[in-house]
């Protein structure tokens, strides 16, 4: 993560055997973003409860997506145990597959995105589809980001000597897309899965 | 020192002020006293807590300044204190929050026997409805607003038929009865706020809300927007006229209702002077929530002197007002835009008798004539 | 990680990576500074042209209701989020927090940089709305749909993108500033610095910084939605309306669900300006009356308290709203739950002023000033939380002066007091006491010329956001004398501001030179080797801390303080906890 590596520049943390900041900052950061998802979908279930709800169809590409980032965080942990255990070549293998999949993943949402629009619903035809293109934009964006520091820990424990700072970057990149993959399914759960009428059942009575 | 002898002052200026101000609630005109008496109850306790700790604060500031070869105390923790401050301030608490729920407990719970009527808000002015015989009113939807029918009601709703609309800014009321407000806006955010009632709510496009007060004194008030609803929120007024009883029905008698034409104003029947026509007419179509008579600004070009006037518009021509252009203005307001005002204006369709009501009322607001008229 | 010797650590040495492209926390805090204070100082404009308005209106012919409009919101978004919440996290926050936990830096330097640019984007975005066809916004800073995106408001096509915009460029770099802040306080602590041995200052930024965290959050949701509403038509917040006689295309939305997301940020946004000024008034208080602040232990957690608590009170604003009837009774009994908590910080401040040395210096003098103001503030809360006694208030001009009193002249006295009291540190020069005391004296007595009497005509009902207030029989003519003279009040209160300014500048040169501790005050801070600090703020060897920050006129010591780096035995460290126990003996033997 580029926190992992700007906190190993820097004069930061004094004390002795400080674990590293990036750790922390990682946890915190996930926070921030579990509240952000957890007001918008505050808002989707609130809007859920208006007359003029009516949801997507959940077309197969769904599964093949949620599919592509089951493996794309799958292989990210394998290249984190690899790592762990001093197997740079199954590390790297499985970092490097990680990042594909997650690619993969966001090719899949656009082409999700051009099939849903050729199906007519368009981001303002109705609440229920404007959520869905909102919410899994933002989701993207996130794993844009989580890109961005997937490709500098490439480049990290890309050449011979693996350093501990580059282990726990493997380590935290792993860890943000478990959570971007959690996310994801609360998402899936929401938007696709659960019926409207089951969710605003659970949240009156509650 | 000299801080401490501020202090001292600020809280004695604090309470000259508070007994002699000349702006202080207006003068009651509804039940809701127990909404001043938990005002005048809050305003006690936080008064004394004010006083207290400014004075206390002006006592420090002399007793312990700085002195030479003085050492501030090493005092140590006061948990004893602490408690009790902290009980006191609970104790205040409560003085205050109960009262407070007990009033609102009453506040959102209207009388069953309640005299309903509904104030309809959109950018800049108020209308009303009652319901008719039936005591029912009629189903609404945005769908069926227009020029004719401008508060929606559903065509063919049996209960909408027999509904009173007042179509202007003046609503009469009853004294001495309660009465259950509905709210519904078409566009914004607006609040319908009437001082001396106290009592108020927001109104919000798509949802109907409410709230509830009894009229306790006869006399002319005004309704106020307080909720930011665009340019032109200052200038969103209303009346509420407070009258007897059987004053208020037969007012009521004389007002007419949907299935009876009561969006069609009636220039042609009411007889009176053509510019008394065109002023009642600014009036009821809300007109003046943008324009002044008097040459005051508003968030339209004031009608005061503009017959005849030689406009500039913004792309830098320039126009004489004469019928034909004041048609054009209210009928498509955007076709020529004034420089320096914002293109907002809603079109108005209005007939040609009601046309030559308005021209004829704003000759009288300017002195210029227009040297061959165009025909409007 | 551990830093191990100073060369380790590059200098900077040309201009360009010294001055502005700096990761150096000290360099970053002023630059959040000045570029707040400049900010600011439109928002000062804009309140002093509305006041214009008010005072004498039509009078200025140029301040025409779109104009009013738009200054009001501009004035009131400008002050709440780029000019306090910046200067107080990204200006204070950058630079005490490291000087004061004994850090040698933020935990992640670039990072911090990469937030200020990005808070000036954001400053930069806002300010172009004022260049755009149309103008800036005039939807007043709630932003309150459906009248925000809708052409009867100022600036709803441009204005308003750009306004929603720039709050979410301003989200993340809050978000970026503040993972560095909470982390660095959480991880960078020096050796002996445990948490309830830090200044209330630190403690103050540090809570308001975590709910900053999970506040915006809930205004980039609004935000967010409120810009796909306006710009792709989506139909979030806005149900089917007719505007200016044209029915639109937007249906089913809750302009309800808007106010409800925008007061969980803005609600927690107050408490976001609230508790870095009080740990900074709690500290100046301490530092210039020589006497360790009473009930520190009670203070941390009654700060914890509020920031707590401040995430369960947001419908107090919307008591009128139109909202569930019944959410009242909650949000009320909650509003004044959280009273208690602030009333004790207020008895803790003037009970630590109670046989104490009180020093009346510049910054003194503003910490005086603020629990003035701050009370004045305070108490009028309870009026307003209070659900009934809301309704007729709401509003008016009883919330504005409410609202200024809390939120806005008192945390700007802590700002004042706060630049008095470190300008030695950051400059290594003294302000100016004479200029100092003027600007005190004329700030704090206009604020409550301008304030005080405003809350009459709020009970009276004068309702908020007027551009005018022709012709309104209940008002009566002496209204306007009264508005003429807050005006009046009010650009005198906005010209001494200029003298603040001067100050700033001219000492920043010609300062009389401060020496490394003139306040004489104990937190670490004041114990750097060099004065500015130099980068790495410790020279070769991080302080170690042995004590808390309040050990003030300690009994048998020297001198009447002792710094936190001091390794000499006695003083209430670790902590009162042993003064506590004693305290009930020794407290019953003297009375
Ligand atoms: C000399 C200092 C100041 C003066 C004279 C001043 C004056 C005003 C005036 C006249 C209004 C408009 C009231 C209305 O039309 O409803 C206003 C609104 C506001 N002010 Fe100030 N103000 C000052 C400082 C501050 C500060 C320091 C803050 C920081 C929190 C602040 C925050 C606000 C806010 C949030 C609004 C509401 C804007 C809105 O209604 O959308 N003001 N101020
Ligand atoms: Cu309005
Ligand atoms: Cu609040």
């Amino acid at each position: 993560m580029s926190l992992a590596q700007s906190a190993r520049h820097d004069a930061g943390g004094a004390r002795d055997g400080m674990p590293s900041a990036g750790k922390p900052a990682l946890w915190v950061f996930m926070g921030v973003v579990t509240v952000l998802f957890a007001q918008f979908l505050h808002a989707y279930i609130v809007r859920m409860g208006y007359a003029d709800w009516q949801r997507l169809p959940t077309l197969p590409t769904v599964w093949l997506n949620t599919a592509l980032l089951l493996l794309s965080s799958a292989a990210l942990q394998w290249a984190q145990v690899a790592g762990r255990h001093g197997r740079r070549a199954g590390m790297r293998g499985g970092l490097f597959l990680g990042g594909v999949l997650a690619l993969a993943f966001l090719a899949g949402q656009l082409w999700l995105w051009r099939q849903l629009t050729a199906l007519d619903y368009v981001i303002a035809s109705g609440p229920a589809s404007s959520f869905f293109y909102l919410l899994s934009g933002l989701h993207g964006i996130h794993l844009i980001g989580g890109l961005v520091a997937w490709g500098m820990t490439i480049r990290r424990v890309g050449h011979n000597d693996v350093t501990a700072d580059g282990l726990l970057a493997v380590e935290l990149c792993a860890r943000y897309w478990h959570f971007l993959l959690a996310l994801w399914l609360v998402l899936l759960g929401l938007l696709f899965i659960v019926p409207p009428a089951t969710i605003l059942a659970i949240c009156s009575s509650a | 020192m000299a801080l401490a002898i501020v202090l001292m002052a600020l809280v004695a200026a604090a309470v000259l002020f508070h007994f002699l101000s000349p702006w202080w609630l207006t003068p009651l005109a509804s039940n809701w006293g127990q909404i001043d008496t938990t005002l005048m109850i809050t305003l006690a306790i936080t008064g004394a807590f004010f006083i207290a700790i400014n004075l206390f604060i002006a006592y420090c500031l002399i007793r312990f300044r700085q002195r030479d070869g003085h050492r501030a105390a090493h005092d140590p923790e006061n948990k004893k204190l602490e408690g009790w401050l902290t009980g006191l301030t609970a104790v205040g608490i409560i003085a205050m929050l109960a009262p407070g729920l007990f009033v609102y407990a009453a506040y959102i719970d209207p009388p069953a026997d309640s005299l309903v009527f509904e104030a309809v808000g959109q950018q800049w002015q108020w209308r009303f409805r009652f319901p008719g015989r039936d005591g029912r009113l009629g189903v609404t939807d945005s769908r069926f607003v227009s020029a004719e029918n401008p508060l929606g009601l559903a065509p063919n709703d049996p209960r909408g038929q027999d509904d009173v609309l007042i179509l202007n800014s003046e609503v009469h009321l009853p004294v001495g009865k309660p009465i259950k407000v509905l709210l519904r806006s078409q566009d914004v955010l607006h609040d319908f706020y009437v001082p001396p009632f106290r009592a108020r709510m927001n109104l919000v496009p798509g949802m109907v809300t409410h709230f509830w007060f009894t009229p306790t004194r006869t006399g002319r008030f005004e309704i106020l927007c307080a909720q930011l609803c665009g340019v032109g929120h200052f200038n969103m007024r209303g009346y509420v006229v407070v009258e007897e009883p059987a004053a208020f029905q037969a007012w009521l008698g004389r007002q007419s209702t949907f299935a009876h034409g009561a969006t069609r104003t009636p220039v042609a029947a009411t007889g009176a002077a053509l510019p008394a026509q065109g002023k009642l007419l600014a009036q009821s179509r809300g007109c003046v929530a943008c324009h002044s008579d008097d040459g005051s600004a508003r968030v339209g070009p004031s009608w005061k002197g503009l017959y005849g006037k030689t406009e500039t518009l913004a792309d830098g021509s320039t126009v004489q007002v004469d019928p034909a252009y004041i048609a054009e203005s209210i009928r498509t307001p955007n076709a020529k835009i004034v420089h320096g005002y914002p293109a907002i204006m809603p079109p108005f369709s209005l007939s040609d008798p009601e046309l030559a009501a308005l021209i004829a009322y704003m000759k009288t607001l300017s002195d210029k004539t227009v040297a061959q008229a165009g025909t409007p | 990680m551990a830093y191990s010797s100073a060369e380790q650590h590059h200098e900077p040495h040309s201009f360009w990576t010294r001055y502005v492209w700096s990761q150096d926390h000290k360099v970053i805090a002023v630059q959040y500074t000045i570029t707040a204070i400049a900010v600011g100082m439109v928002a000062l404009v804009l309140s002093n042209l509305m006041r214009l308005q008010l005072g004498f209106p039509g009078r200025f012919a140029f301040i025409d209701a779109n104009h009013y409009y738009q200054y009001v919101t501009l004035h009131g978004m400008i002050m709440v989020v780029y000019l306090l919440t910046a200067l107080f996290l990204g200006g204070f926050g950058n630079y005490l927090i490291p000087l004061m936990v004994g850090a040698r830096d933020m935990v992640f330097p670039l990072l911090n940089m990469l937030s200020y640019w990005v808070y000036l984007l954001a400053v930069l975005v806002l300010m172009a709305s004022f260049f755009v066809p149309g103008g800036p916004t005039g939807a007043g800073w709630t932003l309150y749909p459906p009248q925000s995106i809708l052409p009867g408001t100022p600036g709803s096509d441009w204005g308003i993108i750009l306004m929603l915009v720039s709050l979410l460029i301003f989200i993340v770099a809050a978000t970026m500033g503040g993972l560095n802040y909470v982390i660095t306080v959480l991880q960078a602590r020096t050796r002996g610095m445990t948490l309830m041995r830090m200044p209330l200052t630190v403690w103050g930024i540090f809570v308001a910084t975590i709910m900053a965290l999970l506040a915006f959050p809930s205004l980039f949701v609004s935000g967010v939605m409120l810009l796909f509403d306006k710009v792709l038509g989506t139909s979030f917040f806005m149900p089917a309306i007719v505007s200016m006689g044209q029915a639109l295309s937007y249906k089913g939305g809750s302009p309800i669900l808007f106010q409800h997301l925008f007061w969980f940020f803005g609600h927690p946004e107050v408490y976001i300006v609230a508790l870095p000024a009080f740990g900074i008034v709690s500290d100046l208080i301490s530092t210039h009356s020589r006497k360790k602040i009473f009930g520190y232990h009670m203070m941390v957690w009654a700060i914890v308290m509020i920031g707590a608590l401040s995430f369960v009170v947001w419908a107090h604003h919307m008591f009128v709203s139109g909202m569930n009837p019944y959410f009242g009774f909650f949000f009320a009994t909650t509003t004044l739950i959280i009273a208690v908590p602030t009333a004790i910080k207020v008895y803790n401040w003037v009970l630590t002023l109670w046989h104490s040395d009180i020093h009346l210096s510049v910054p003194m003098l503003f910490a005086i000033g603020f629990i003035s103001t701050f009370l004045i503030g305070g108490l009028t809360g309870l009026f307003l939380g209070n659900v009934s006694v809301d309704i007729p208030l709401s509003n008016t001009y009883f919330v504005v002066a409410h609202f200024h009193m809390v939120m806005g002249v008192s945390p700007i006295l802590v700002i004042f007091g706060g630049l008095y009291h470190w300008f030695p540190k950051v400059t290594g020069r003294l302000m100016n006491e004479t200029l100092g005391k003027l600007h005190f004296w004329v700030t704090f007595l206009g604020t409550y010329a301008i304030y005080f009497p405003m809350h009459y005509l709020g009970i009276l009902g004068m309702p908020r956001r007027y551009y005018a207030y022709d012709n309104y029989a209940f008002i009566p003519a002496s209204a306007q004398q009264l508005n003429a003279f807050i005006t009046v009040a009010a650009l005198i209160v906005g010209v001494t501001q200029l003298v603040f300014l001067y100050n700033l500048v001219h000492s920043t040169f010609r300062g009389r030179p401060a020496g490394s501790n003139p306040w004489r005050a104990t937190t670490l801070e004041w114990q750097t080797p060099e004065t500015p600090p130099g980068h790495g703020n410790w020279g070769a060897e991080q302080p170690e801390v042995h004590r808390w920050a309040y050990d003030y006129s300690v009994p048998g010591m020297a001198q009447d303080f002792v710094p936190q780096n001091s390794a000499v035995a006695g003083g209430g460290d670790d902590h009162d906890q042993t003064v506590v126990k004693a305290a009930p003996r020794r407290g019953r033997k003297k009375t």
